[in-house]
């Protein structure tokens, strides 16, 4: 059992007590679950006939539901994939320039950030697809259909700012010495940001960046709600509405976008541990922590 | 920018709804998120392991399929509500668990020295849990639960997206459908209303971190 701050290592009684608390615990969430599964017994959503196109190979479904599921989930790994590498590109270059830039410069940057921060990711979609609808610009030269870069866009436009604010947080934890050493043996600010600046800030920020790559890859949903993209949750939910199996269908979905994402977590935890190990990271990651928001 | 002027009343009223949302999410999210904390650093394994299924599951879920969840799968149990109150609850419950990790966080960042020095002079474990530990983990807690509310404040456009009715978003599909208005003024006017939101939430959240500071 773990300990916290809240009580010392248990001792005999203690330990007796947690034993009867476990017992109590297990005892009140065992009979909330059967309630809930009784439930679903007697509104049938057990039945073989709902579940069978997802879990029975013998069945005329089961390939045609899993061939959709996966072209889905391909959907939403190219969004994911295009949204995460232009966010990081142009995450780069807003959040340089607003480090390097004078302070006229600086300012319409700043209220690009500031602007696209305080918005709703869903809106920022809507503005992109009604902003290209309404004004009835050709995409069709970009390779894929016009709804992917519409969430691309609008996902990147979402997240650019996020990551430039990551690395800004990573560069104002440096310890100031390594800018003014740079300088010192004569680079120029350019060189000092590139070769010196932004690796490091990089690195001590890798945790904080790839927690966000979680977030672009569930943001890629958005756009079932607003059905313009057919991804893996919009593929559920056409599933779900010809084989009238909402719970099912949504079942399979959320699990796998859950894999996902916690693989993803996970790989954020190992690497905060490898580079906490290598050296002190906190107060970056705890800037991060303020630059970003959580979900 | 006619069609923000001329429906201002439009405006104010899905403007409030859109508010209403996020407070109620607010406090349900911090009621529920408080007790899957409380769960997860109590001594009992079964609740520890409760509440780190909780937050494993809901914080690698998308919201939106935590909506579609509770709006689609619940009514096939037998439990019907409106749109607003599925999507309020849908929120509730995505942000619960954020809510749950920042508190933990501010907990565990209570440095174990000051419960030791509490039960040195004599304090019980109630004692020293009410007047030493949580009070200290609560103020360190202020800046990530408050980001974390605010995150929520943006996610409630998700809620409206999903058609609540008469909220800020759904405004601006009532106002280009029926009224036959342009987008781009009807969605500035929107992106207006949520980036006033947002920002005074982010105000208000300066002004308690400042006051709750804890002088280092």
């Amino acid at each position: 059992m773990s300990t916290s701050v809240l009580y010392d290592a248990p001792g005999p009684r203690a330990r007796r007590r947690s034993r009867i608390g476990t017992a109590i615990a297990l005892l009140v969430l065992g009979t909330l679950v059967m309630l809930a599964v009784l439930r679903l017994v007697d509104r049938g959503q057990f039945d073989y006939e709902l579940w069978a196109p997802w879990i029975d190979p013998s069945t005329d479904e089961f390939p045609l539901v899993w061939g959709l599921v996966g072209d889905g989930l391909r959907a939403t790994l190219v969004a994911a994939a295009l949204a995460i590498a232009f966010s990081l590109v142009v995450g780069v270059a807003l959040g340089t320039a607003r480090m390097m830039l004078g302070r006229a410069g600086r300012v319409p940057v700043i209220a690009f950030i500031e602007l696209f921060r305080g918005l709703p990711v869903v809106i920022t979609l809507v503005i992109v697809w009604r902003f290209f609808e309404e004004l009835d610009l050709d995409i069709s030269a970009l390779p894929g259909e016009d709804g992917l870069w519409y969430v691309v866009i609008g996902l990147t436009l979402y997240n650019s700012v996020i990551i430039a604010e990551i690395l800004r947080a990573g560069v104002a934890s440096l310890p100031r010495g390594q800018g003014e050493a740079a300088m010192a043996v004569g680079m120029t600010r350019w060189q000092v940001m590139r070769t010196v600046l932004l690796p490091q800030a990089f690195r001590v920020m890798l945790p904080a960046l790839v927690s966000q790559l979680v977030v672009i890859l569930k943001d890629t949903s958005l756009a079932a709600l607003l059905a313009f993209y057919t991804e893996l949750l919009r593929r559920g939910n056409l599933i779900a509405q010809n084989l009238d199996n909402p719970i099912q269908s949504l079942f399979v979905v959320g699990s796998i976008f859950i894999l996902i994402n916690y693989a993803l977590s996970r790989v954020a935890v190992w690497l905060e541990r490898r580079l906490s190990r290598s050296r002190g990271s906190d107060a970056a990651v705890k800037a991060a922590e303020q630059a970003v928001p959580a979900t | 920018m006619e069609a923000v002027t001329d429906n201002l009343d439009l405006y104010w009223s899905g403007f409030l709804r859109s508010l209403g949302i996020c407070l109620w999410a607010m406090v349900g999210s911090l009621a529920l998120g408080t007790v899957i904390a409380a769960c997860r650093v109590s001594p009992v394994p079964a609740l520890q392991g409760f509440g780190a299924a909780w937050v494993t599951l809901l914080r690698n879920c998308p919201l939106t399929v935590v909506l579609f969840f509770v709006a689609f799968g619940l009514p096939e149990l037998g439990i019907n509500a409106s749109y607003y109150v599925f999507g309020v609850g849908a929120l509730i419950l995505y942000t619960s668990a954020f809510v749950c990790e920042a508190l933990r966080a501010g907990i565990n960042s209570v440095s174990a020295g000051q419960a030791e020095a509490a039960r040195a002079i004599g304090l019980t474990f109630t004692q020293s849990l009410s007047t030493v530990v949580l009070p200290q983990a609560f103020r360190s807690s202020v800046p990530p639960v408050g980001s974390v509310i605010i995150a929520m404040f943006k996610n409630s456009a998700v809620v409206g997206a999903f058609g609540v009715g008469r909220d800020l978003y759904s405004l601006s599909e009532r106002l280009t459908s029926s009224q036959g208005l342009s987008f781009i003024p009807v969605l500035t006017g929107v992106a207006i209303g949520y980036l006033v939101i947002t920002l005074s939430a982010g105000a208000i959240l300066a002004l308690v971190e400042r006051k709750v500071a804890i002088a280092r």
